[in-house]
């Protein structure tokens, strides 16, 4: 099939990222951090709910064990909308988001060894 | 279907810093696959000016691109690595991305010293860990790390070393002065 002549990657999204949300940029998702692990719940969504595609896709993610920067990447969007939207699933009751373990103030002796080991193996 | 509670992975974060076109891309992607990321900000007063905003009058947003990469080091233990925004206007997403790093590599290039003296500043004072790697151009001068330190007026302890970013090698040994550095950080705190 040809493709409309006048439409290529230089336009953009056809629909602005922040459309998704309904221009929203505050939610309960504000806080999450980068490296925060989205984890499904196995909940079914409550009937009022409205679960929009991307919204499945990060469901879809989240059963591999995702961090938020790396949902953002994935679906080529802002982490201001990522945020909306996992908020919006978090207050569903569909996902949970766990902040990283130990970052505060250094991980583990035993973790960050066994880093250096890592890396050398590399 | 009973499902087994999952082992917390454990997601630690590695800041690449430094000035604008001095390798930062190039160390993640020597050692991890690189994905882009985007964020889109508010522009901040100091962007109004920079970014063109005439007769685009309600652009009250800017995308900052990014890049990160991963490095699964065994199942449940993972390292991500962000490269920081290096253009000053893109300051605010700093303290984001510090917050709960392991610490930082600030790469320098002796031609440019002075473009990692903010990297430098922001992490001395936030108290993390960070290491300067200098970057060794094709045609620069390579310098002697120790004149390096005295030009940056750096701390004794923290470690600066040569390396080219784009061996793996080279970006491997990096990291690891790294986290050791972060190591003895974390043992002389406790100790």
């Amino acid at each position: 099939m040809k493709k409309p002549e006048w439409l290529d990657e230089d336009a953009g999204p056809v629909v602005r990222p922040f459309a998704l949300i309904r221009g929203r940029t505050r939610s309960s998702g504000d806080n999450f951090d980068l490296i925060a692990v989205v984890v499904p719940t196995g909940a079914s969504a409550p009937p009022e709910a409205i679960i929009g595609p991307e919204q499945h896709r990060i469901l879809e993610l989240a059963e591999e064990g995702v961090t938020v920067a790396e949902v953002a990447s994935e679906l080529d969007l802002p982490l201001g909308v990522v945020r909306v939207l996992l908020g919006d699933l978090k207050d569903h009751g569909l996902i949970e988001v766990r902040p990283p373990a130990q970052v505060s103030p250094l991980p583990s002796e035993r973790i960050l060894k066994e880093v250096i080991h890592g890396l050398r193996a590399l | 279907m009973a499902s087994a509670p999952y082992d917390d992975p454990v997601a630690l974060k590695i800041l690449i810093a430094g000035g604008f076109g001095v390798g930062k891309t190039t160390l993640v992607g020597s050692v991890s696959e690189i994905r882009p990321l985007r964020t889109e900000e508010l522009l901040s007063d100091r962007s109004i000016g920079v970014d063109d905003t005439e007769g685009v009058d309600n652009k009250t947003t800017t995308t900052v691109a990014m890049d990160f990469g991963r490095i699964t080091i065994r199942d449940g233990l993972v390292v991500y690595l962000f490269g920081t925004p290096g253009q000053h206007r893109f300051w605010f997403m700093w303290d984001e991305l510090a917050y709960g790093a392991l610490g930082a590599v600030v790469l320098a290039d002796t031609r440019r010293l002075t473009d990692c003296f903010p990297s430098i500043d922001y992490f001395e004072q936030r108290g993390t860990p960070f290491i300067v790697a200098v970057n060794c151009f094709d045609g620069a001068e390579v310098h002697d790390p120790e004149n390096v330190r005295i030009a940056l007026d750096l701390d004794p302890d923290v470690p600066v070393m040569n390396c080219d970013v784009r061996r793996r090698a080279s970006a491997k040994t990096v990291l690891i002065t790294l986290v050791e550095h972060a190591l003895r950080t974390l043992t002389a705190n406790a100790g």
